[in-house]
């Protein structure tokens, strides 16, 4: 491909007429070179342009040549030379172009501000709305499909819990033991000051049953199954296979979020104990190499010191973790638009809103245990 | 003449895996020619125009466009080359956060030194082309239907006025109107341009209006090349079939 050369443009005014010639090269890559001098140009009708020098021209050649025509003056410009397709193309361009733009009101800065304001505003409260909206209908499907299990499909609850559960298992159990390590050293650092290491135990029996196995639980399941059900169901959203699914006489409701939300119902609470235990683990080493509390000592302690309700504090929390996980991740899946952004965009809406929820129901938790005495 | 020849495709064989799509294909498309593809579901229509556009890579023989093999080239020119083609695909490929009007501005943006004022001109004047109002200019494609999806993803493939353009399969799903203006438009654009267009397509109707030359493939290479007329005089059962069936007598008026 030849080099093209430079557009160049004359104006010049000879009785009524006004005349433009145009040569060089008119293409997409070569336009640029005239345009801001080509918009300033003033003259008097009728136009007649001239292309006999003309080099190859393309549409955005004839876009801007047939914009500076009609800027000058209103009336049809006549065509000179004998360009190959200057006529042709220039036509097509000012045929398609001869259209109003339509002209939108002018917006002040304030009224903006305030308009996303209140926009903003009503997209919470909708937003909350729905959320319940969502919880109802969920709890309807639920229990209606729990009262009726032949018409569960428990291939897709088994496999839900195989990938959310299961899989999930190693990464849960080796936060919780590291989290553990890191309570103990904290304890043993403050409570050798006061010469009663052995209370770590204490430390990491409540700290662990009560809040920590459960929490860590529940952030990993907001992070890990909490994003991958919102991308699994925005994705068929988006694809509209939820639309066929309707249309084949399959519910969304019993097929996509019935079961995801059994499965995280009963695995949640089995991943809860895992991770208390993984974190106590960690406590226990800590003790025995750091402190040297021996294993079976420590353990002892935490039988006679650290009441049972303790744990079921614990244990109580997690279905509802893993019912608010589910159900979050559920409805943002279906709430996805048709683009890839918005499947973006509802998932990152997603996980905040799991690890937000989990740590408020979990300080609610908090105030009513402490209000019963537990 | 070897310079009329845009692109030459000899002995090609893709494969996925253990698929083999094609094998031992040759194929010359002109300069300047709009040449139909055509061939039953799955015989590897849009692959071939993938292995063209450097999508896929052939496991064998060579694909030259321009007289440039695309995987011998450096980045720039590759470039280069690149700019001088526009694809269509067949459901659009229209970037779904971007509104239409910024999609055709991608390729301006990208490879041009254009004023930001003048590349929302032209895309709005590509836009008007393709068919579409100002209007749609500001929608995202998402809000927009097939048919007006098709006529976006064909004004951000006409974007740099490329010589070169592939259309996978760009009337179906479109009403026999709104399919018989886009016919209209594609030879028209051809003709103002001088256009090369590679369509692939299963309508005998668009086959009829538009192309010079038609491309069958079939049993892993191209069967036969020619005019629709040549081709019906073709001894070979789907092409008969194909131009024979009711579908193919009514187009070609037969």
């Amino acid at each position: 491909m030849a080099n093209p050369s430079t557009p160049e443009f004359a104006l010049e005014t000879s009785g009524e007429q006004t005349i433009l010639r145009v040569s060089g090269d008119w293409t997409v890559r070569t336009v640029q070179f005239v345009d801001d001098e080509l918009r300033e140009l003033e003259g008097q009708g009728p136009m007649v342009l001239d292309t006999s020098a003309l080099g190859s021209l393309d549409t955005a050649g004839a876009f801007v040549i047939d914009r500076t025509l009609r800027q000058i003056s209103d009336e049809p410009a006549r065509i000179e030379g004998n360009h190959a397709n200057a006529e042709n193309l220039i036509g097509q361009v000012h045929a398609v172009t001869d259209v109003e733009e339509p002209k939108r009101p002018p917006h002040g800065g304030l009224v903006d501000m305030l308009e996303r304001t209140g926009r903003g505003f009503m997209n919470m409260l909708s937003e909350a709305k729905d959320t319940l909206a969502f919880l109802g209908e969920t709890l309807v499907t639920t229990f209606r499909l729990v009262l009726t299990p032949w018409k569960l499909r428990w291939t897709s609850i088994v496999s839900v819990m195989e990938e959310a559960g299961l899989d999930a298992m190693p990464i849960i159990a080796f936060l919780s033991f590291f989290v553990g390590m890191v309570v103990a050293f904290i304890g043993a650092t403050t409570l050798s000051d006061l010469g009663s290491e052995i209370f770590v135990v204490e430390l990491i029996g409540f700290a662990m049953l009560r809040e920590l196995g459960v929490i860590m639980t529940g952030i990993v399941l907001a992070g890990r199954t909490n994003s991958s059900f919102t991308a699994q169901i925005g994705t068929m959203k988006m694809r509209q296979e939820i639309d066929a699914m309707q249309t084949l006489g399959l519910k969304p409701m019993d097929v996509l979020v019935a079961p995801r939300i059994i499965a995280m119902v009963v695995t949640t609470p089995v991943l809860t104990f895992v991770s208390t235990l993984a974190g106590i683990a960690g406590g226990v080493i800590v003790g025995w190499l750091a402190l040297d509390i021996n294993p079976a000592l420590f353990l002892d302690r935490l039988q006679s010191n650290v009441p049972l309700d303790q744990f079921w504090v614990g244990m109580s929390k997690a279905p509802v973790f893993g019912f608010v996980v589910a159900l979050i991740a559920c409805r943002q899946g279906l709430n996805v638009g048709g683009s890839v952004q918005s499947l973006g965009s509802k998932t990152t809406t997603s996980v905040v809103q799991a690890i937000f929820s989990i740590i408020v129901i979990d300080a609610l938790f908090a105030i009513f245990y402490m209000e019963m005495g537990i | 003449m070897t310079d009329d020849i845009i692109i030459r495709i000899r002995d090609l064989k893709t494969a996925y895996g253990s698929h083999v799509v094609h094998e031992h294909l040759d194929l010359d498309i002109r300069r300047g020619e709009i040449i139909g593809v055509i061939g039953p579901s799955g015989c590897g229509k849009s692959v071939l125009l993938r292995a063209i556009t450097g999508l896929k890579e052939p496991s064998a023989g060579s694909v030259e466009v321009f007289g440039k093999r695309l995987e011998t080239l450096d980045p720039d020119e590759r470039a280069a080359v690149e700019r001088s083609w526009g694809v269509m695909f067949q459901d659009g490929a229209l970037f779904s956060n971007l509104t239409v009007r910024e999609n055709v501005m991608v390729p301006l943006k990208e490879h041009t030194d254009l004023s930001p004022q003048l590349c929302r001109e032209l895309a709005d004047m590509k836009i008007l082309m393709a068919g579409l109002g100002v209007q749609a200019g500001a929608k995202f494609p998402s809000d927009l239907s097939g048919g007006m999806r098709k006529r976006a993803a064909l004004a951000r493939a006409l974007a740099l006025d490329p010589e070169l353009l592939f259309l996978d399969e760009p009337t179906a799903g479109l009403d026999p109107i709104t399919a018989a203006n886009f016919d209209a438009l594609i030879r028209k654009l051809q003709r103002a341009l001088g256009l090369t267009v590679f369509l692939v397509t299963h309508d005998v109707d668009t086959l009829n209006a538009t192309c010079d030359r038609i491309a069958v493939l079939g049993e892993k290479r191209v069967l036969a090349v020619g005019t629709i007329d040549e081709l019906r005089a073709f001894d070979h059962p789907w092409v008969q079939e194909y131009f024979g069936g009711p579908r193919g007598r009514a187009a070609t008026g037969h």
